[in-house]
């Protein structure tokens, strides 16, 4: 497996404040890859980093293959739609596929036409009047439409209505499908990541929590329901990730990639939503305890 | 073609669930030898999932013998899957409404009935979940 991206201890530092720490990943090429974390993470750090927006404080960053210097040749292979999707508000759709073409030497402009004209936007129509459905289009068809082999996407849905959002992910889609570009992709929406990434990094606190394959991580994560024990009477091969008591019953979120034998237990596969929000608690909380007994009967 | 829908709440992994529709439609009769199967574009396009997705249930169809991809030309439908025997579909319904009727006259709500089967149900296909 060939990395598009490889951070090794990885750190940024605005003044005492870390951004981000210790962070260490690998973003494997040719695939479709979701970064989640809670805010604060670290997310739109690592992604400046990987961009060369910024430069690491301490570790160190490799994107296809070379450290991000702003070198024109790396520059060209790299697609970075920033938070927001930001456009020029009083230049037209137009403009900006020229301009996107005077800048970028790779830029395709069948594309980028073909593009405008599926998604019915007018040329001489100023960005600034475009919807936010629209403009978030149009970005992605300026960040496609250079041909990168790198595509970076800082919460490209996240002000969309569930439409635009879903319209946004099938073009993204259909654009995977025809070139096989690399993407990262930042969102909190978990459910559109389910359907887009094969891959996930789960980044808390500047650490790599949770990454791996989603149908691996879904299939090797079942949650349990049954009687009230001591999650430390768990077999060797079943790690709990969360575990939760009332009096007579226990809960827990295990890994574990052999079937569940033991019958008392109810199992039910989890989503990929259930697996964020899980990992997302470990790594605030600690891992889970034993009950105690003060809330015996 | 059969057209493709994920139901996003349901844990099962999103490649498994097409590679579910396909073989139910075999069984139905709805998919024959010879069709063709919606290309990942397609796929890609209608479901906004991804493309690695489609791909991977495909190639899980073609090692199962079901399917096979002519380059070029598209996925086509090559095997067939035991369509379910009528006879044999109503003599497990007879067994099963006894078994329903029995439960229900020993004084088991819908909802225990329900727990029952389904845990059950889990139990006899787990080798194929975990």
């Amino acid at each position: 497996m060939t990395a598009a991206i490889e951070a090794v201890a990885a750190g940024k530092r605005y003044g005492r404040r870390w951004a981000l720490r210790d962070c260490t990943l690998s973003v494997p090429a040719g695939r479709v890859v979701g970064l989640v974390g809670p805010n604060g993470a670290g997310k739109t750090t690592l992604m400046h980093l990987a961009v060369g927006l910024l430069r690491p404080s301490e570790g160190s960053i490799h994107v296809l293959g070379d450290v991000p210097d702003g070198d024109p040749a790396w520059l060209a292979k790299i697609g970075f739609l920033a938070q927001e999707s930001p456009a020029y508000a009083r230049l037209t759709v137009g403009q900006h596929l020229q301009m996107g073409e005077w800048l970028n030497p790779g830029w395709d402009s069948d594309f980028a036409g073909a593009r405008v004209a599926a998604l019915g936007l007018d040329g001489d129509q100023r960005a600034g009047t475009l919807s936010g459905g629209q403009r978030a289009q149009l970005a992605l068809t300026l960040a496609v439409a250079k041909r990168p082999e790198l595509l970076l996407l800082d919460e490209p849905v996240a002000s969309l209505d569930p439409l635009a959002r879903r319209e946004f992910l099938q073009t993204l889609m259909e654009v995977v499908a025809a070139t096989g570009l690399t993407v990262l992709l930042s969102s909190h929406l978990i459910a559109d990541l389910e359907r887009v990434c094969d891959h996930l990094v789960l980044l808390v606190a500047g650490r790599v929590a949770l990454t791996g394959d989603v149908d691996d991580l879904l299939s090797s994560h079942h949650l349990l329901t049954g009687p009230r024990r001591d999650i430390s009477s768990l077999p060797a091969d079943q790690h709990a990730i969360e575990a939760s008591h009332t009096e007579r019953q226990t809960s827990v979120l295990v890994r574990t990639n052999q079937p569940i034998l033991d019958p008392s237990w109810t199992v039910t596969p989890v989503t990929l939503d259930d697996l964020v929000l899980a990992y997302m608690r470990q790594a605030r909380d600690g891992h889970p305890q034993a009950p105690t007994m003060a809330v015996a009967r | 073609m059969i057209e493709f829908h994920l139901d996003p709440s349901s844990g099962v992994a999103t490649y498994l669930q097409l590679v579910q529709q396909v073989q139910q439609a075999l069984q139905l009769g709805l998919l024959e030898p010879g069709d063709r199967l919606p290309t990942a574009q397609q796929v890609v396009a209608s479901l906004a999932i991804n493309p690695n997705t489609v791909l991977k249930a495909y190639r899980d169809l073609e090692r199962a013998g079901l399917v096979r991809a002519r380059p070029g030309l598209g996925t086509f439908v090559v095997g067939q899957l035991p369509r379910t025997d009528p006879a044999a579909q109503a003599k497990f319904r007879r067994s099963m409404g006894v078994w329903l009727r029995s439960a229900r006259d020993a004084g088991l709500t819908a909802e225990e009935i329900e727990a029952i089967y389904r845990t059950s149900f889990r139990d006899c296909f787990a080798e194929g979940v975990a």
